[in-house]
């Protein structure tokens, strides 16, 4: 089926105004596929007869199904590995003495999709229940995307998704066989949240996460509504607290708040966080 | 170059999955059931085994069992690619001695993040 410029410029527009995020031109060959299943529920027969409806405005609740279907919601546990040995390795030990009294850890997935990071954040904290007992480790996982904040939150995954970065000691440890497909275990569940929530709105607890992870969604942002978001990123870090992004993605040139740790390379701290130390040190 | 013996009965399983390791830079070779599998270790022990259930003269389980017999404990890696899928089946196999679990339908990264977990990739 042939998408017409126009239609593709009018769902651009459309994700960008409800998300911020753009329809780049690798995402715009999909558009069919991923509005097939939408179409085939509300028997639409072609995309120009989809805009024609959100265009007029006849059902209004279509345009938030159109843009869910859209985003790209690609995920699975523990993705790239590497940011998680970074996590357990530079960030908690140090956390760990900081709220030696408090015993409170706070951390969000910023864009979580349908969850599987947050849960493999929950799943660091569980496997050492020793290290951890008597703390309080909330974990927030946020997604613009109503959908996938109801499919995070019932912590429910496909066969395909369940094995798509657990080994299976873990999965058998953390995960059980339901009707509906493999559901994470309630002592699992009981450490995380989730919630609906746009980036580009205020932090849901500002200057309160000491670990925020945020990990290939700027990449979907212009350049102006990426720095946008890097500013409500970092107002939401607790003083000392960490920022995460996806592989290659980076703070350079995007944003003056945030600057590399330098002594934990792939995470971000706060730029005033650094200046300090800096200044401390000569 | 590590290598990979494939175990499926099925040559459309075989194909596949040699596609996918050698884009991961394997060097495959193939049996079509357990007693097949394990001539080929005797002769030349790979790396890692892909290894299917169900299979015609020897399954897979039976395979395991006689391997980790002959003791060969920790070499080759043994990753179970099955349709079995439930929870007893992952039990079973783990207790035979199998290292890793995909349950089919798999994808590359899928496999590639299970053959990094078990130290082969």
């Amino acid at each position: 089926m042939e998408i017409s410029d126009s239609s593709s410029r009018i769902l651009a527009g459309l994700l960008e105004a409800r998300t911020g995020q753009q329809l780049t031109m690798n995402r715009r060959w999909r558009l069919e596929t991923a509005l097939s299943s939408l179409m085939r529920e509300r028997r639409i027969a072609s995309i120009d007869e989809l805009i024609t409806i959100l265009v007029m405005g006849k059902e209004p609740s279509l345009a938030g199904r159109v843009v869910e279907a859209l985003l790209n919601n690609e995920t699975y546990f523990f993705r790239d590995r590497a940011p998680f040995d970074l996590i357990a390795r530079a960030a908690l030990p140090q956390l760990q003495q900081r709220h030696a009294s408090s015993k409170r850890i706070k951390i969000w997935s910023a864009g979580c999709s349908t969850g599987q990071e947050v849960y493999s954040l929950a799943m660091l904290f569980a496997e050492e229940p020793l290290k951890w007992a008597g703390w309080t480790i909330d974990i927030l996982g946020t997604d613009v995307s109503d959908a996938v904040v109801g499919r995070a939150r019932s912590g429910t995954y496909s066969q395909f998704e369940v094995q798509r970065g657990l080994g299976i000691a873990q999965m058998i440890k953390w995960f059980e066989e339901t009707p509906d497909g493999w559901r994470a275990v309630e002592g699992l569940r009981k450490t995380v949240r989730f919630q609906v929530h746009n980036l580009l709105e205020a932090p849901p607890h500002p200057g309160d996460f000491d670990i925020v992870l945020c990990r290939n969604v700027l990449l979907y942002l212009n350049a102006e509504t990426r720095e946008k978001a890097f500013e409500r990123l970092a107002s939401a870090m607790a003083p000392g607290g960490w920022l995460m992004l996806g592989a290659g993605e980076t703070v350079i040139g995007q944003t003056r708040k945030l600057t590399a740790d330098k002594d934990a390379r792939g995470l971000y701290v706060l730029t005033s966080n650094a200046e300090q130390a800096d200044r401390r040190v000569a | 170059m590590k290598t990979c013996l494939i175990v499926d009965d099925s040559k459309v399983i075989r194909k596949v999955a040699r596609h996918i390791l050698e884009t991961l830079e394997f060097s495959v070779e193939e049996a079509g059931d357990g007693k097949e599998a394990l001539e080929r270790c005797e002769h030349a022990m790979p790396d890692v085994v892909l290894l299917d259930w169900n299979m015609p003269v020897m399954s897979g389980m039976e395979f395991l069992k006689l391997l980790r017999q002959r003791g060969h404990s920790d070499q080759p890696k043994v990753v179970f690619c099955t349709t079995e899928n439930d929870m007893a089946h992952i039990r079973a196999a783990l207790e035979a001695g199998a290292d890793e679990y995909v349950m089919k339908p798999f994808d590359r990264e899928t496999l590639h993040i299970k053959l990094q977990l078990v130290g082969v990739a």
